[in-house]
């Protein structure tokens, strides 16, 4: 039941991108074609699970057995740019026409504040393993959600006339804003 | 850029020296702020304390103790004395009946029970909403109070409690907080 | 360049935020007031002027294939240092700015600027571009939270001058997402004329 509750949280209510602020420039960058953004967010998640485990592992039984708490930024952010760069081969090797659509976003999910932030939060909530493992999981869930969203509104965009002002950066920000208050109305449905 | 090969020993030299001369820094930058970090921690409990008990001039942390509340849980509780006579205790407080998840408070209760003042440590609520629980016209209405004849409860549900407007659930959760502090003193045999 | 323009650029013509749009994620989060928004900046302007002027003093002994994770180690370093003096010495801050600290270390600011001017420049070349980046960085959240606090809580630098709340959508995600936005449109149109 515990778990049914952390899901929800993580997808609608304190969604990552729509609520919490955290990995916008993928966000901004992938959401133009549903497509990539599917892409995204499965390499996402598939990051995300991993790292959590890994992290949390490496929290419990080396930095905090050794004291060495504040050597926690450094590890995590190496293991999960270890992790990023495997999951570059193994695409490469799996699907070239994927790894070619993602190009050079691959390798910025190292830089995705959702994944170092993901891993933080789950040891600052204090999680144990297999909540965090899910919390992480619905956390990527519903970073892909909010993605897929934007990529579906920005391909209906397409078609429709922008003030050269608001084209690309500026107008993606006031949709995720509209989607970040619709978002909101979540709050409260888990009592 | 960079003048040095990239053989595989110049590599692993490299990246084990810079991780070793990080890590000396760190651990030396960590002793150093170790000790005002520490301090810091306990010199905003104190403050919390402070603000819900009447003078004392004993350590409320270095005497604190635990009792359990009867939900599973237990509380922190700090006695303030002046002059090794008890003033009050501060109970560290929580529930997590609020709208958007946990509230944490520092209730401030006489010997006999009466409730002093309270602050609000941590809450999540709905800005311009529950929020308000932290102003003085939600949260010194119990001042004073004794739970024993002031029952806790907000107007709907039959009780004194002016609930803030539109912000029911806040309110209520609130009012738990207090209730579980009060019950936890009690274990403690206080009245 | 001269030096003048290497620190002037991060202010206008490349804006971090503003211009290149790198570094979103502590922009919308931490500026919901104007000096928290600064606050951020400035610790971001440590980190960015300490691993500049490292990466820039080791460019010459970092094998190439090895440098972004010797980047990584170096920037994240330094953010745990400013992590551990803000703990210790602004430990309200410290609160306010919560996660973000840590995620300081994947700002895309700090590992771009590394990469594309810290390695390749001297060190008082790459000392002045941290500078001008992270100050540019801290006047644009400046800017963004002052915007933000003004209408969402009527009150700017903590002084509330209305009595009783703002439009408190713009304190919270959304209004975040909004001021940025058309703050950047706004930028867009200025850049045309």
């Amino acid at each position: 039941m515990e778990y049914i509750l952390i899901i929800i949280s993580a997808v609608l209510i304190n969604n990552i991108v729509l609520a919490q602020t955290i990995g916008i420039c993928p966000f901004l960058g992938v959401s133009n074609k549903i497509e990539t953004a599917l892409g995204m967010a499965g390499a996402v998640t598939f990051v995300i699970v991993l790292a959590t485990m890994v992290t949390y592992l490496i929290q419990i039984y080396i930095l905090d057995k050794l004291g060495l708490a504040f050597m926690q930024t450094i590890t995590f952010i190496l293991v999960i740019a270890a992790l990023v760069q495997m999951v570059e081969i193994i695409l490469k090797k799996i699907s070239q026409p994927l790894y070619q659509a993602l190009g050079i976003f691959l390798p910025l999910i190292t830089t995705n504040c959702a994944v170092l932030g993901v891993a933080i939060l789950v040891i600052k909530k204090n999680y144990n393993l297999m909540e965090g493992v899910v919390y992480g999981a619905s956390i990527a869930i519903g970073f892909g959600l909010a993605l897929i969203i934007l990529a579906g509104i920005r391909e209906q965009l397409e078609l429709a006339d922008i003030p050269k002002g608001m084209k690309g950066v500026p107008l993606s920000l006031v949709i995720a804003g509209i989607l970040a208050l619709a978002f909101m109305g979540f709050t409260g449905v888990v009592k | 850029m960079a003048k040095s090969e990239s053989t595989f020993k110049n590599m692993v030299l490299s990246l084990t020296l810079i991780s070793l001369g990080a890590s000396t820094c760190l651990g030396f930058v960590y002793q150093m702020t170790k000790a005002p970090i520490e301090l810091s921690v306990l010199n905003k409990k104190l403050l919390a304390i402070k603000q819900v008990v009447p003078d004392f001039n004993n350590n409320p942390n270095d005497e604190r103790y635990r009792l359990p509340t009867g939900e599973g849980d237990s509380l922190d509780i700090f006695p303030a004395k002046k002059d090794d006579i008890l003033v009050g205790y501060a109970v560290n407080t929580n529930t997590k009946k609020g709208f958007s998840g946990n509230i944490s408070l520092m209730a401030g209760f006489k010997p006999d029970g009466t409730i002093i003042n309270i602050s609000v440590l941590e809450q999540k609520e709905t800005p311009g909403l529950g929020t308000k629980m932290t102003e003085p016209l939600f949260k010194d209405q119990f001042n004073d109070k004794n739970p024993s004849t002031f029952n806790l409860k907000v107007k709907k549900d039959g009780g004194p409690v002016d609930a803030i407007t539109a912000a029911t659930i806040s309110s209520r959760a609130f009012c738990d907080a207090i209730q579980r502090a009060y019950n936890t003193l009690q274990k403690g045999g206080l009245k | 360049m001269n030096q003048l323009q290497n620190f002037t650029k991060g202010f206008f013509k490349e804006n971090p935020i503003l211009v290149l749009v790198l570094g979103t994620c502590p922009t919308l989060a931490t500026t919901s007031s104007s000096l928290n928004g600064m606050g951020m900046g400035i610790a971001t302007t440590f980190v960015l002027i300490g691993s500049n002027v490292v990466i820039s003093l080791l460019s010459g002994v970092i094998p190439d294939k090895v440098r972004i994770p010797a980047f990584v180690v170096i920037i994240a370093s330094f953010v745990t240092v400013v992590d551990l003096l803000m703990q210790a010495y602004v430990p309200a801050l410290y609160e306010t700015l919560g996660i973000f600290i840590p995620l300081i270390v994947v700002n895309c600011i700090v590992l771009g600027r590394a990469e594309a001017y810290a390695c390749k420049n001297s060190v008082f070349s790459s000392f002045i571009d941290g500078l001008g980046m992270g100050l540019g960085f801290t006047m644009a959240l400046g800017i963004l939270g002052a915007f933000r606090e003004i209408i969402g809580s009527g009150a700017i630098f903590g002084y509330k001058f209305i009595k009783g709340d703002g439009i408190l959508v713009f304190i919270l995600a959304p209004g975040a997402f909004w001021a940025l936005g058309y703050l950047i449109a706004l930028i867009n149109r200025m850049k045309r004329t």
